[in-house]
């Protein structure tokens, strides 16, 4: 990974400066959403980039998100590099129709004859007290639509890397910043610099069992694997970091080692992406090495809740992954 | 129900007789022979259906020739087009190459879309026509993102942006426009107006006499006009173009015409009469526009039935010929998906 000696920025000033790094290197990207100009994002993430880019390529817009999207679809089918920043993840639902049966489709429906190299950055999760429509962790909806990739990092460093990868990317990348990941603050070296799309990355070694963790689950995860290693159960982490196109190989490999491993996301666990990861790890070599079943850890099943007991309790906290990690390291033994 | 529930107040009518005076001889008989193709080559798709040739849908845009040739007969080659599921018309105006179009109907692999999207997605990229899209006016909000693309590289092309009368009750449609004029895009939003969403009239589902009334709202000229005419679908479009090439953004087109046929293969014309259909065939854009031709002496009778039989020969060779073409393999598919 990163070196020693490397300044530390925040994963917000990453995803910007992955953003400002490309544009400057790349006259065909830019930027369009709702407020990303004078404003500087919902969030504050393109904030000052109007000033070095100016109006056209930092493109406010409408309130208009079907039209973002389509925006940014037609751009891309001209051969730019568009990246959408959309409000909330929630929003994408208005924006789905470009995206699922425009963006997703269209390379593959007219016969291989072009591509839509654009990257739909959507701020997700919950844990910001925004209750049910500005909150959700949409991914499961977008991995099983085939044409468009998936990416979720979880720390500063795999955000720069792997959204430069994403605008480089000849295909529709939706990528998934936690809201809660913004403010974390991680070595990130100054040059650009890419992390393929299909490279899952152990957080942590240990051999007792893997948890498989993305975005908002990989810090939580760490934090209980720390707890854990206290009580001499030497937990593994492995981030796939991006859902679609998935590194199943390291995943593979860590569980074949573990023969334990316990799946978490912040998503409802009905139709969740655990389910994938389980049915993947359950179909491969690894299957013969499990000692216990393949567990999941995920949101229950209902809206985001605004009170913040609710709110906490409907996702997976670091005490919800000890006990379940504990529960699943005793199994059978 | 009869015709009089059509209360479209057309806005301009024909300026055909300055038009065929100032148009070149071999710009009249273009139009002629497109008119004609589209025509022979919706029949033929029909007859391949018939036949138990064809696997999917069709939704055939008889009666509605002069709108897609008359808008496409303005633009310069390197201008672009993006349409809809009705979108035959649009694909050989633009200059398809029949035979490769015939092929993917039939879904073969020679086919512009190698098999892969039929008869409702038949795209020609480098021949500048982006795409036709089946979801009802999901072709609108790309059509903004072509345009911007083309603004910011500061290009001298426009783009035509097609769709249906029903197309106009959609929230894209709205969003677009509005984005669009915001940001004085080089694109003609182009409404293929044939009265009927399926099976509803356009006068069951808004509450205007005319669609390109919407434009007031987005603050862009709107115009309609006789789409079963030509010539007046050709100068309305060719001052929309203008407009747009020049940098003062979209315009708004209602070209105002009738489908023969029903929607799709589905339809069976439980909504409208069959007096109201033969009323509209009476209107026939092709039989009015080598009447025309003929009376201002720029064609023969025998010149515009020479354009016709040759177009109709081309379209039976071209079916002939990708009938023979070879079936797309299933192996292979999931490479297809995401570009390197």
């Amino acid at each position: 990974m990163n070196t020693n000696h490397t300044r530390e920025i925040t994963y917000l000033e990453a995803v910007r400066e992955a953003m400002i790094q490309e544009m400057r290197l790349n006259k065909e990207v830019f930027l369009i959403g709702e407020d990303v100009g004078t404003y500087g994002g919902a969030f504050g993430v393109s904030k000052g980039m109007l000033e070095e880019f100016g109006p056209e390529r930092i493109r406010d817009t409408p309130i208009s998100e079907a039209a973002i999207a389509g925006a940014a679809t037609g751009a891309a089918l001209m051969g730019m590099r568009p990246v959408m920043e959309v409000m909330f993840m929630d929003f994408l639902t208005i924006s789905t129709n470009q995206l699922v049966n425009q963006a997703a489709k269209m390379r593959f429906m007219f016969g291989g004859k072009c591509s839509i190299p654009m990257v739909i950055r959507a701020p997700s999760g919950s844990g910001t007290g925004a209750a049910a429509q500005h909150s959700q962790s949409l991914e499961a909806w977008f991995v099983n639509v085939p044409g468009i990739k998936v990416v979720a990092p979880s720390s500063p460093y795999d955000a720069k890397g792997l959204l430069i990868a994403a605008i480089r990317d000849n295909n529709p990348v939706l990528f998934m910043e936690h809201k809660l990941l913004y403010r974390l603050k991680g070595p990130v070296p100054e040059e650009p610099y890419t992390i393929p799309l299909q490279s899952a990355e152990v957080k942590r070694e240990g051999r007792d069992l893997t948890i498989v963790a993305y975005s908002i689950m990989v810090p939580r995860a760490l934090e209980a694997a720390e707890k854990l290693a206290a009580e001499g159960i030497e937990v593994e982490v492995v981030d796939p970091r991006s859902l679609k196109p998935l590194d199943k190989e390291t995943i593979i490999r860590s569980v074949s080692k573990t023969g334990r491993v316990l799946i978490t996301h912040e998503a409802p666990g009905t139709g969740g992406y655990g389910g994938e990861l389980a049915a993947v790890i359950a179909g491969s070599a690894a299957f013969d090495y499990l000692d216990a079943p393949i567990r999941r850890l995920a949101g229950r099943d209902v809206p985001i809740p605004y009170n913040r007991t609710l709110e906490q309790a409907a996702v997976p906290q670091v005490e919800d992954i000890v006990a379940a990690a504990r529960e699943l390291a005793q199994e059978g033994r | 129900m009869t015709a009089q529930k059509t209360k479209a107040n057309i806005v301009a009518t024909s300026g055909s007789h300055r038009l065929l005076k100032e148009l070149p001889h071999a710009k009249l008989t273009w139009m002629l022979q497109r008119m004609c193709e589209i025509r022979y080559f919706e029949e033929k798709a029909e007859d391949l259906y018939m036949r138990g040739l064809v696997h999917g849908t069709m939704h055939l845009s008889i009666g509605q020739e002069a709108t897609s040739v008359g808008s496409i007969a303005t633009l310069r080659p390197e201008d672009l087009i993006i349409h809809h599921h009705r979108g035959h018309g649009h694909t050989i105006a633009k200059g398809a190459d029949l035979t490769t179009m015939m092929a993917e109907f039939l879904g073969k692999e020679t086919g512009y879309c190698r098999g892969r999207g039929g008869s409702m997605h038949i795209a020609d990229i480098s021949g500048g026509n982006m795409g036709a899209t089946g979801v009802v006016g999901g072709g609108i909000p790309t059509a903004v993102g072509i345009a911007l693309a083309l603004q910011m590289r500061r290009s001298e092309q426009v783009l035509l942006s097609y769709f249906g009368d029903g197309a106009t009750n959609e929230g894209e449609f709205h969003e677009s426009l509005n984005m669009a004029s915001t940001w004085k895009l080089p694109v003609v939003f182009i409404c293929d107006n044939n009265q009927y969403g399926m099976s509803m009239h356009v006068s069951r589902v808004m509450n205007i006499a005319n669609i390109s009334e919407r434009a007031a709202s987005y603050g862009i000229p709107g115009q309609s006009v006789d789409g079963n005419d030509v010539l007046a679908v050709y100068e309305a479009v060719l001052g929309a173009v203008e407009h747009a090439r020049s940098g003062k953004g979209p315009s708004l087109i209602d070209c105002v015409s009738y489908r023969w046929r029903g929607h799709s293969k589905s339809d069976r014309n439980l909504y409208r009469t069959q007096e109201e259909i033969e009323e509209w065939k009476r209107k026939c854009p092709i039989r009015r526009f080598k009447k025309v031709l003929i009376e201002a002496v720029v064609m023969t009778d025998s010149e515009t039935e020479a354009i016709d039989q040759t177009a109709k020969a081309t379209i039976e060779h071209a079916a002939e010929v990708a009938q023979t073409f070879p079936e797309p393999s299933p192996e292979h598919m999931e490479e297809e998906v995401y570009a390197l």
